[in-house]
């Protein structure tokens, strides 16, 4: 009988291509996405070393990070330019190369566009089992399918270009297991900030996380992609979550997932993957879903995070005293005192997307709480920008759009938008943002943005009331 | 890419925690569809502030930096490694890095040396007022007070970076095993290649 092995390690062996003495492993890639912000250096390095793409089959390009979310074309359906000249380049440059080098290509006004991460997914381009990379950090996220998913820098991209395959380390692996049922208004982003709040920013450097449990078990694929999705910001490179019926559910009849025989052999092999009783892993860390409320971040670290009840804490209160240095300059950066409560926090900015909560779940989830209200008069800008175009179609025929649009909210065009101010939506200097992003850096929105993360639900209940709130109390 | 071998010189003694990419390079500079100039932009929030340690006349030019836990985390943006090195770092020394941030160094001839927090203190007190020196064949910094912190690095990544190796022609040269790979994959699991019904 063979060693007990976990779904990282299985999906890890599938993919040895050569290993070498020192333990680095030449691995094979079945997924590319890429995107016009990180790869044009990529392609330019192709062309000057005359390298082909080799496995073009393999690549899907869709432009995501800077487009700007208002309309794309005219009354007439003609195309708009881009105002912003280096965003327009790189738009362009991926237009070319994308042809070029014959890679699928989603154009920038086709009903498929949207994030890549949530693309990947929607398409069934993304699947259980496989090597899936991108030139960007939040391809965790296609870990919630079962798929081993991880960000790679440039000259990574050109090397997957050029080889499709990636020299790597084995990483550690570490579990996260959730159990029990979540309480009301629970949702789970507030899984993933209560998980990184627990193990921290660096918790899972050097790490696969594989999360496991009930709870796990129990959430749709959207909401395991949004676990996974913030792996990242627990330091860890990857995210999974064991395939079931409900991934293979979510799975059939997609664009690009496999049909007919070869289904049912997708399918049988994706059951296989599930992590062997008796594997084990270098790290667990078990969580009671009893303790996790919904939840917000107050400082510039991701895991930086309190139960919305709760309040901004003392920088000796850790007893780290580089994390109390840290936590001083957060809350000098984020203009809040400790012993504030996070609902007396008011909010001027709603952004409502980005790889992590821009799907139908949540855009439902937000429109529950705005049916019937309106935003306050404090919040000057709130936007709801759909995943992807498919996202925002399906919300229109469920009429989500004028929920939105009724509650004071504008309705975007798919993108990247406000999660990272390369685009035009940007949050200005001072002002805060309830933000269902991932990411509450220094500037993160805009230069001098404040950022607190926050669910679907939360971001719209801040919306309503002006200040962070509890969405428990706008629920029944 | 530049061989790294030895390095001496001023030590910038940063020193910070949880340094994410977004500090050393803001997403404006990410527009670019070129790999240089980005030192203009490396850590510009921080620079905004006319007293930043960046711009010290001791520290400019300094080819090495010193930083606390985890740093280089958050994006993936290699635009993070290209704005340090158009800065003139060629070594970070810090306790850890972000996986993906200390991959990216590499690949762009930065050495990124991993030192417990102890000998990170000890050597931001020497950077205050004197130079490191770093080297990778031996794998040690020192420094003029007879210090001596000897660091571990993957044998892989040592050798590219004491060779300035290109790691596409490296792996250019497995091609048989890739194509072998290549063919398993079409025979037992076809239907992992994407064809649209």
């Amino acid at each position: 009988m063979t060693r007990p092995r976990t779904l990282y390690e299985k999906i890890w062996d599938a993919h040895v291509v050569e290993q070498r003495p020192d333990g680095t492993c030449l691995i094979f890639i079945d997924r590319h996405l890429v995107h016009e912000v990180t790869s044009p250096q990529a392609f330019a390095g192709l062309r000057a070393s005359g390298r082909t793409v080799r496995r073009p089959d393999l690549t899907l390009a869709v432009p995501d990070h800077n487009l700007p979310t208002t309309a794309r074309k005219d009354a007439a359906g003609n195309r708009l330019p881009i105002a912003d000249m280096e965003s327009a380049a790189q738009l362009a440059a991926l237009e070319t190369n994308a042809p070029d080098f014959g890679i699928r290509y989603i154009d920038a006004t086709a009903a498929e566009q949207g994030i890549v991460h949530v693309v990947g997914p929607e398409q069934g381009f993304s699947l259980p089992g496989t090597t899936i990379v991108c030139g960007d950090s939040h391809t965790a996220c296609h870990g919630g399918i079962g798929a081993l998913a991880f960000g790679i820098g440039t000259s990574e991209v050109e090397h997957v270009l050029a080889t499709q395959t990636l020299l790597l380390q084995p990483a550690k692996t570490m579990e996260v297991r959730v159990e029990g049922e979540v309480g009301p208004g629970v949702t789970a982003k507030d899984i993933i900030l209560h998980i990184t709040g627990t193990i921290g920013a660096a918790g899972g450097t050097g790490h696969v996380i594989e999360y496991t449990g009930s709870t796990i078990r129990a959430l749709s694929v959207e909401g395991r992609l949004t676990v996974s999705n913030m792996a990242i910001e627990g330091g860890a490179r990857a995210g999974l979550i064991a395939p079931d019926a409900t991934t293979i559910a979510y799975l059939k009849g997609r664009p690009y997932a496999p049909k007919g025989a070869d289904w049912d052999a997708a399918v049988a092999y994706w059951t296989s993957l599930a992590t062997d009783p008796g594997a084990t892993y270098d790290k667990t860390v078990v969580i009671d879903a009893a303790d996790i409320a919904p939840s917000v971040t107050w400082g510039t670290s991701p895991e930086d995070v309190v139960p919305i009840t709760g309040t901004v804490p003392a920088p000796d209160s850790f007893a780290d005293p580089s994390k109390q240095a840290a936590a001083a300059k957060s809350l000098a950066y984020m203009g809040l005192e400790p012993g504030t409560r996070m609902q007396d926090v008011r909010i001027e900015n709603i952004f409502i997307g980005s790889c992590t909560n821009s799907r139908i779940e949540d855009l439902r989830a937000a429109a529950a709480v705005l049916k019937g209200r309106h935003k306050a008069a404090n919040v000057k800008w709130a936007i709801v920008v759909p995943g992807s175009g498919l996202v925002k179609a399906q919300a229109e025929a469920e009429g989500l759009d004028r929920i939105f649009t009724d509650a004071g909210l504008e309705w975007r065009e798919p993108g990247c938008s406000a999660c990272l101010g390369m685009n035009p939506d940007k949050v200005p200097a001072g002002e805060r943002c309830a933000s269902t992003s991932n990411r509450n850096f220094v500037g993160r929105q805009g230069p001098g943005s404040r950022t607190h993360l926050v669910s679907p639900a939360m971001a719209a209940a801040a919306a309503v009331t002006g200040r962070l709130t509890d969405v428990r109390e706008l629920i029944d | 890419m530049a061989p790294i071998e030895k390095v001496e010189g001023r030590a910038i003694p940063f020193g910070l925690k949880n340094v994410d990419t977004d500090v050393i390079i803001p997403a404006k500079w990410l527009k670019t569809i070129s790999r240089e100039g980005l030192g203009k932009g490396a850590f510009e929030t921080l620079r905004a502030d006319p007293n930043n340690l960046f711009d010290q006349p001791e520290y400019r030019q300094a080819p090495i930096l010193i930083a606390g836990d985890n740093f280089g985390c958050g994006s993936s943006r290699e635009h993070a490694a290209w704005a340090l090195g158009d800065l003139g770092i060629r070594v970070v020394i810090a306790p850890s890095y972000s996986d993906i941030f200390s991959g990216n160094a590499v690949k762009n001839g930065i050495l990124p040396v991993v030192l417990p927090q102890s000998a990170i203190d000890r050597l931001m007190e020497v950077a205050a007022t004197d130079p490191i020196h770093v080297d990778l064949d031996t794998q040690t910094v020192t420094t003029p007070f007879q210090d001596r912190f000897t660091f571990d690095i993957d044998p892989f990544r040592k050798m590219c970076l004491l060779n300035g190796l290109d790691e596409i022609s490296l792996t250019e040269k497995s091609d048989a095993a890739i194509a072998a790979h290549e063919q398993m994959i079409a025979k037992t699991q076809p239907w992992l290649t994407p064809t649209l019904a």
